[in-house]
């Protein structure tokens, strides 16, 4: 079977005599995967990692405005290490929006599909990663950090969210260090390039982000800046703050972006009732969370706004939710939200399950 | 043609790659802190509990802890992703490999 394979394998490449000049790139292939093949099989230590398939996977029911929506998502998360400063990793979402038609019917709708990074990390010292590819955009800490559903505690997005997040194609530094004891620097430098590409497309600007993380009371301060070099050159900007007490099982989390196309922050809580004497065993997995957050319209137009996803009016949020840890990669998750803007008044239910999947693609002990 | 032959040993290459990543040929930044006492371990143990609990626990729940080649994988990727200091992520390793 093998030796069939590796026939093919030049079969394919060299096909007819004049396609000899390039046999040499294809023979270069084979020798490295040949190569490959004789080095020593690698320990179990853990400082030989394995290529995993992680990521997660959800189903959630979403009521807005009396409007039932139900959404099956899955991102998958590739991670291939190599040798022992190198990475690549990518990520994909799959989500389905399914409604009703108006008419009445069954549930119907696409699926979408987007690529949401594909990039070659190289931790290049301790105090830089260099990382190339289609990369998410280091603007504040919701879209690196708080995104994936499993981690996120409401699932809504912020209102904000939109603004300087869209996918990034191009080359990043990036890298976290001790300052002193006291005080850890992290820091994100990058520039992304245009592209059209279909599923890779992406704008033409230069950004970065730098955070302040105090390890003794767990804060973190930071601040995010982004031009685009295209159509507007418009510049946005941005501050996080994140606080986990080390006294209470809280984490309290925040956020404040402005660009042409609008301004807003969103404050967010979440309480593990691990602490709570009655029912520990379901209290110690069970987490309550609320957030508040607000939106102001720019001096850009409402069909900008749109087009970027961001809401049209003045908007003021209230989120209240419930999250069940079953396990830690698995929760029931649920949640209510007003939402009170010019447009009207509204109701958003979520209630839901998340799911965290990890598997080792080789021998992982 | 040409393209189907650079697409094959492009694939060729990065499979070799992939597959025939060696062990480092050297202790650096992936590598563990060296231990070399039982109050060693005990107090890396309580430093990568600790640093786990002020990185991690930043962003999402504590997750159970997988076998050890797994644990590199995911520590390296969420150096990258959390900036994550070269000495964290060497302690948080240890401590959730042990």
């Amino acid at each position: 079977m093998g030796n069939k394979f590796l026939k093919y394998l030049l079969k394919s490449a060299c096909p007819r005599p004049q396609a000899s000049a390039w046999r040499k790139p294809a023979g270069l292939g084979l020798l490295l995967c040949l190569v490959s093949t004789l080095l020593p099989a690698q320990s179990s230590s853990p400082e030989h990692p394995v290529p995993i398939l992680t990521g997660n996977a959800g189903f959630f029911t979403n009521v807005e405005a009396g409007h039932t929506e139900l959404v099956p998502e899955i991102n998958p998360l590739l991670l291939i290490p190599l040798g022992d400063r190198w990475l690549i990793e990518s990520r994909a979402e799959f989500e389905g929006e399914f409604q009703r038609p108006k008419g009445g019917g069954p549930y119907g709708g696409k699926v979408g599909n987007e690529l949401d990074y594909l990039q070659v990390d190289y931790i290049a010292s301790r105090y830089v990663t260099i990382t190339a590819g289609r990369f998410l955009t280091p603007f504040g800490i919701y879209n690196e950090r708080l995104y994936p559903i499993w981690i996120r505690d409401l699932q809504p997005l912020p209102l904000i969210f939109p603004i300087a997040t869209g996918p990034s194609d191009g080359l990043m530094l990036r890298g976290g260090f001790s300052v002193n004891p006291k005080i850890n620097l992290n820091y994100a430098a990058y520039f992304s390039t245009q592209s059209n590409l279909h599923k890779l497309e992406s704008d033409r600007l230069v950004g970065g982000r730098v955070g302040f993380f105090l390890p003794g009371p767990r804060i973190e301060l930071g601040f995010s800046w982004q031009k685009l070099l295209q159509e507007e050159r418009k510049n946005s900007v941005g501050f996080h703050f994140a606080w986990q007490p080390t006294s209470l099982p809280l984490n309290l989390r925040s956020e404040y972006a402005r660009s042409d196309n609008g301004s807003g922050y969103w404050l967010e809580a979440a309480y593990r009732l691990s602490q709570v004497g009655t029912w520990n065993k379901v209290m110690r997995r069970t987490e309550v969370v609320g957030r508040a957050q607000q939106f102001f319209v720019g001096p850009n137009t409402a069909d900008v706004a749109e087009e970027y996803g961001l809401p049209e009016v003045n908007t003021r949020q209230a989120d209240f939710g419930l999250n069940y840890y079953l396990h830690d990669g698995l929760k029931a998750t649920a949640s209510y939200g007003r939402q009170f803007s010019a447009d009207g008044n509204s109701n958003l239910w979520t209630v839901g399950i998340a799911y965290r999947f990890a598997f080792p693609l080789g021998r992982a002990q | 043609m040409k393209i189907k032959i650079l697409i094959m040993s492009g694939i060729l290459a990065l499979g070799s790659l992939v597959y025939g990543a060696g062990p480092p040929r050297s202790k650096d930044s992936s590598s563990l802190p060296v231990v070399q006492s039982r109050e060693d371990a005990e107090n890396a143990r309580i430093q990568g509990e600790q640093r786990f609990h002020a990185n991690c626990g930043r962003c999402h729940a504590a997750p159970q802890k997988f076998p050890p080649r797994m644990m590199a994988t995911i520590v390296r990727h969420m150096r990258v992703r959390a900036t994550i200091t070269d000495e964290d992520m060497r302690l948080i390793l240890g401590y959730m490999t042990q």
